[in-house]
């Protein structure tokens, strides 16, 4: 089964509508979304309803820490991220809002595990940074693969059976086979906000039957999406960071 | 795992070969029609456990290989079941099976190195370095080939690189590694031509640069000592071979040559190997240099991310191709706008100028035209006249004069035959000339394997190179026909 897999599409419409688009052509049979589907971008509610329209029709979904702090305030986010939740929390309806508080946190499926920071501690919402970020997240799950998002910067690690660590940052459009003898943590790239200096939308797809897994970078109207946050009266850095991924 | 067994169809005969990571079982398929080999990892308990990470490493790397340089791979299994790799079988032997005959001749030596190194172009093309170049992992098809096996402790530049952590020490083997290997580099394809190098120096002098040390200790020492240049070793040792050698076998990968096609082409041309100082060289480098390499080994570290695609793609080779039959002066200069254009940003980038000397069908041999001249020589000395002003260090600029009936073909097959990476040519301008003989450019422009640029003179320039005056006087001095109209 080809699984498509969404991790911080952050209410960038555009972005997310993009990547969609791509997997469909891409034949899709599965989507998981690995959390923040709302915060920074300035479509919340038509994240949220599609969401919920995909969740309805068998994908998966787990919550990240952006989609938690709209019902449980956090104190760790800074201040754009902080005015961007409270701006998304006006805009949401209660059905939407009992939606993402609903989200499981993590999700097991087969022999795969998905969990929007990491597994070790998810809801400590821990970025992945470096292999022994991800050795963490490895040791504390059976699985596998683990897919992850977070971070908004694609990373690929291994951790073999003498309880070695490789990382890697995957290519655009090259399929990478996930070896059965180690196991496997797959952090995907942000959809609607990227942060490694390409601007183009990031999501993966992911063969269960040959293991293999490609990561994509879509181009989409970032402009577009640029000028929603602006003209919604959003920190402008949020707007400014799409044009350039950071 | 015995004879008689079948495995997702392939059907298990005798076991050929077991080494000290994997053994090898002919083995047949009702579907294909090649010989074929079932390459199977040792994984129990007290085995080796690079044998794991590198069959892993193989099995990710060598389905995506293609080509005639490599074994084409029939199927890969993992350790779920049965971890395998079915391959293609080669005949023969490896240049292990050549170990007694060294020293070799210095001919035979440079076609069996230009043989690998071009084995080599392509795979680092395909992004993948071999990391374990050495006679034992070299095989040749009849027609000649190359073909590298064993890609277990290989990197590929898309995929992660399993090896990375896996072990303390570098893996590989010992003689032929590379000195930056030693500090943790595995992404730089000039590894390979550094393990080349020391092949063809053992090949041609049947002594190892390195000798067979295997401690770590031992294997440091190559950081900071250069091996004894092979003239001390061999008196009629050709200056040619052992710049070639002892390039290969710079300390720093920035000192050797920038890609294997570069150092197929040398390999090729012997007559055009620029000499330097290492080619007469029969001492190795003073005290001083070594310790100074040796206590400062810090500003040595090569970058610690290079990309293998950006690399080769920084030192192409450039064939120009000028038409001296009709060329005119504006034709040319406008070829030479378009070659500085390639070159300017590429250091490495290496310029090959060609010209076609036409043979006529029933005159073959004719090569003195009839005031007794040599026209050979003479297209010689008009292809370095035109490319002085690059003022390219000679090491990066040859010439060449090729004789044939069919000057397309010629050009075509020099652009195979020596990895050419980008061919620029003049478009032929006197439309009648062009209705006879068919445009050369069009047909190389469709047939090249690679990038073809089709230069015509700027519009103001009149055709066929009439007028050539009138337009200098609206060009800045320095551009003005620096080829003299009519030289050719």
């Amino acid at each position: 089964m080809r699984l498509a897999l969404f991790a911080d599409i952050h209410a960038n419409r555009q972005a997310f509508a993009a990547c969609l688009e791509a997997a469909r052509a891409r034949g899709a049979e599965r989507l998981i979304c690995l959390g923040d589907i709302v915060g920074y971008g300035a479509d919340p509610e038509w994240a949220v309803d599609t969401v919920t329209d995909l969740v309805a029709k068998g994908a998966i979904a787990v919550r990240g820490n952006h989609d938690n702090a709209i019902g449980v305030p956090s104190d760790s986010m800074n201040s754009d991220a902080q005015a961007a939740i409270d701006w998304t929390r006006g805009r949401l309806g209660a059905e939407q809002r009992a939606f993402l508080a609903g989200l499981p946190i993590m999700r097991e499926e087969d022999n795969r595990l998905y969990v929007h920071s990491e597994a070790s501690d998810p809801e400590g919402w821990r970025y992945v940074r470096d292999s022994s970020d991800a050795a963490r997240s490895m040791m504390a799950t059976e699985q596998h693969v683990t897919f992850c998002g977070h971070i908004h910067r694609p990373g690929l690690y291994s951790l073999s059976s003498a309880a070695k660590m490789t990382s890697f940052v995957p290519t655009a459009d090259i399929e990478v086979q996930l070896l059965t003898g180690r196991r496997w943590l797959a952090v995907l790239g942000s959809v609607g906000q990227p942060r490694d200096g390409d601007p183009a939308a990031s999501f993966a797809m992911f063969d269960t039957v040959s293991r293999a897994i490609t990561y994509l970078r879509v181009p989409y109207d970032v402009d577009a999406a640029a000028t929603r946050i602006r003209v919604s009266g959003l920190p402008r850095w949020l707007a400014d960071r799409l044009l350039i991924g950071r | 795992m015995q004879p008689g067994a079948e495995i997702d169809g392939f059907a298990v005969g005798e076991c050929v070969h077991r080494g000290g990571m994997a053994t090898l079982w002919s083995v047949t398929h009702p579907g294909i029609d090649v010989a074929l080999l079932m390459k199977v990892p040792l994984t129990a308990e007290g085995e080796d456990p690079a044998a794991i990470v590198s069959f892993e490493m193989e099995q990710m790397i060598l389905p995506r290989l293609s080509g005639p340089h490599v074994p084409a791979c029939f199927g890969t299994g993992d350790f779920e079941r049965q971890a395998y790799v079915v391959m293609e079988r080669i005949g023969g032997q490896t240049l292990y099976k050549r170990l007694g005959d060294l020293p070799l001749g210095y001919e035979e030596a440079r076609a069996i190195a230009g043989k690998v190194a071009s084995a080599l172009a392509n795979l680092h093309r395909q992004n993948v370095i071999h990391h374990d170049i050495k006679p034992s992992s070299i095989m040749f098809r009849e027609r000649g080939e190359a073909v590298l096996i064993d890609f277990g402790l290989s990197h590929h530049n898309h995929l992660p690189d399993l090896l990375q952590e896996e072990f303390r020490l570098p893996y590989g083997t010992a003689p032929y590694m590379a000195p930056e290997r030693l500090l943790g580099v595995r992404d730089d394809p000039r590894s390979d031509l550094f393990s080349l190098g020391v092949l063809l120096y053992f090949f041609t002098t049947g002594v190892r640069p390195f000798g067979e040390t295997e401690t770590l200790r031992g294997m440091r020492r190559r950081l900071w000592r250069d091996p004894t240049p092979p003239r001390k070793l061999r008196g009629d040792y050709p200056p040619w071979l052992q710049e070639i050698v002892l390039r290969c076998l710079e300390i720093d990968p920035a000192a050797r040559y920038p890609t294997a096609a570069q150092l197929a082409f040398d390999l090729a041309h012997p007559e055009k190997v620029k000499l330097t100082a290492r080619s007469q060289r029969i001492k190795r480098d003073p005290l001083r240099t070594v310790w100074h390499r040796r206590f400062n080994l810090g500003t040595m570290q090569p970058q610690p991310k290079s990309d293998v695609e950006a690399q080769l793609a920084s030192s192409p080779i450039v064939a120009v191709a000028l038409d001296t039959t009709e060329g005119s002066g504006a034709l040319n200069e406008a070829i030479r706008v378009a070659a500085e254009q390639a070159l300017s940003t590429l250091p490495s980038a290496r310029l090959a100028c060609l010209s076609v000397l036409k043979l006529n069908l029933l005159a073959l041999d004719r090569t003195l035209d009839e005031q007794g001249q040599n026209k050979h020589v003479d297209r010689l000395v008009a292809l370095q006249h035109w490319a002085r002003p690059f003022q390219l260090d000679e090491s990066r600029l040859t010439v060449h004069v090729l004789e044939a009936i069919d000057p397309a073909a010629a050009i075509l097959e020099f652009a195979a035959v020596n990895l050419v990476d980008h061919i620029i040519i003049g478009a032929r301008q006197n439309s009648m000339m062009r209705s006879l003989l068919g445009s050369v450019s069009a047909r190389i422009a469709s047939e090249a394997p690679c990038t073809v640029t089709v230069v015509r003179p700027s519009r103001l320039a009149s055709p066929a190179g009439a007028g050539d005056d009138a337009k200098a006087a609206d060009r800045p001095a320095d551009e003005a026909a620096v080829t003299p109209p009519g030289l050719f």
